[in-house]
């Protein structure tokens, strides 16, 4: 469908050479009374790649024809990350690339939302919160103070993240997958 | 409180202040300005016709605090509905505007208690007097290696001055750009030295645009054919239709030799605020309010 350029906004899905980008960031510019320039930051959807093209008032352009489904995480095999959606049972991966650091916060079984462009999945989005397993953490000889201390520790997820002192392995924290930044304590091992 | 001051600065200067309709039956025709419909009347997208109308019934030191409103535009810097201060003195030109817009900010910085070396979001900007000109050609010439003002191109010109002209700029300095091209004159005079070049100049601070000056047009002929080509692009580029406001051609006839500029109160209290984003000026932008 096409769609005038001053309708893109970011996280826009927008078909570019017949290939699927996301929209990053939009920076509309429109110095003394000249025509408006939209300069895009475009991801590739399919290679994670990033593309900077400027537009101008007028112009229109292709958006992706995208649909929103649920997917189901199965599991990693090799740099391809298996997904099944939830109402038709059929599998498709999409890239270590594709996910970039979204792949950090995928836990087997997790449900997520996947846009769709026919049966390629192009972009998944994250539930906000995750709750995650730490597997590697140092223990701390520092008494508790006033301001928090970060320490370093590893989730299941191979992800480094800083974690307050009294978190230990073995315990489950919530993560804000926006940001990738640790949240609450909701476990503790016994 | 840079409001406060900024109309103390006019009044002590000897500035009358006044107040134009937003509501209006026609706006400058402008290709690149879309104004709102108000049920066969317009919102207006810039006090100027009725401030020089003003100038022309013998007002001559005038300032305007208002909002304008302009469709489409809507950005970090951008929003529909934004506040404009445009102020116009007889008997001088779009040099001497942004003199005063040089004693205005500094004066601005003076009241607010700062040194003239502001910070602009972790950017030292040092705004000392004077600050540093630069003519469109040679601003082009250097940074995007054409020149507008012997070969003019409005479309290259408008993505150039973005990407490649403004990013020139030295970002610890104001600069004002100066001698636009004919083509983009607007309602500016043309130089009588050199008819390729317009006397338009603009005052751009740490990426922000802040004010576009004029030595203002008198000529009503040469106006009213601007005015008309504009009409006829959009007619077959926008199939828009629209006015031409005739009671401003009337007034232009009676116009004394007049300077005027336009500044983007909201950018200067962004300038002053150290932030990029209107959002952080504008209560309620169009998307929240």
């Amino acid at each position: 469908m096409t769609i005038e350029i001053s309708d893109v906004h970011k996280n826009s899905k927008l078909l570019i050479d017949s290939i699927p980008y996301n929209v990053e960031d939009a920076d509309f510019m429109k110095p003394g009374k000249g025509r408006a320039i939209y300069r895009l930051k475009l991801r590739n959807l399919r290679d994670g790649s990033t593309l900077d093209r400027t537009f101008h008032s007028g112009d229109k352009v292709e958006e992706a024809p995208v649909t929103a489904r649920e997917n189901q995480y199965l599991y990693q095999e090799g740099d391809r990350y298996i997904f099944m959606t939830t109402d038709t049972f059929e599998q498709h991966f999409i890239t270590e690339q594709q996910l970039g650091n979204k792949r950090h916060f995928l836990k087997e079984g997790m449900v997520v939302g996947t846009l769709m462009m026919g049966d390629e999945p192009i972009d998944i989005t994250l539930p906000t919160f995750v709750e995650l397993a730490v597997v590697q953490s140092e223990v701390t000889t520092k008494s508790a103070t006033i301001t928090p201390q970060m320490k370093p520790a590893v989730l299941e997820t191979g992800f480094a993240i800083g974690v307050p002192t009294f978190v230990k392995e073995g315990d489950i924290i919530k993560v804000d997958t926006r940001t990738g930044t640790y949240v609450e304590r909701v476990g503790t091992k016994k | 409180m840079i409001y406060e001051f900024t109309r103390a600065f006019f009044r002590e200067h000897g500035f009358l202040e006044v107040e134009t309709p937003l509501r209006v039956p026609a706006v400058a025709p402008e290709q690149h300005i879309a104004p709102f419909e108000s049920e066969g009347w317009l919102l207006s997208t810039s006090p100027e016709l009725y401030m020089k109308r003003l100038l022309a019934a013998g007002y001559d030191r005038l300032f305007q605090i208002t909002h304008c409103f302009r469709k489409g535009e809507q950005g970090r810097q951008h929003n529909p509905e934004f506040t404009m201060l445009e102020w116009y003195r007889a008997g001088a030109d779009y040099k001497q505007m942004i003199h005063d817009t040089e004693e205005l900010v500094m004066t601005l910085v003076a009241r607010l208690g700062l040194s003239p070396m502001i910070q602009y979001r972790g950017q030292n900007i040092d705004l000392t007097l004077p600050w540093p000109r630069v003519t469109v050609r040679d601003a082009f010439l250097h940074a995007a290696g054409w020149d507008p003002v012997a070969e003019p191109e409005p479309m290259r010109f408008d993505t150039d001055l973005v990407s490649r002209v403004m990013p020139s700029f030295a970002p610890d300095r104001p600069t004002v750009l100066l001698d636009y091209p004919a083509a983009m004159a607007s309602l500016a005079r043309l130089s009588p030295g050199d008819p390729l070049v317009a006397e338009r100049a603009e005052v751009f601070v740490g990426r922000l645009e802040l004010a576009n000056a004029y030595s203002e047009l008198r000529d009503p002929h040469e106006q009213e054919r601007r005015f008309r080509a504009e009409i006829a692009e959009m007619e077959r580029v926008q199939r828009r239709r629209v006015a031409l406001p005739v009671q401003f051609l009337e007034a232009v006839a009676h116009l004394p030799e007049c300077g005027g500029i336009a500044l983007g109160m909201d950018r200067l209290v962004m300038l002053f605020g150290s932030t990029d984003s209107i959002r952080d000026v504008i209560a309620f932008t169009t998307d929240t309010a």
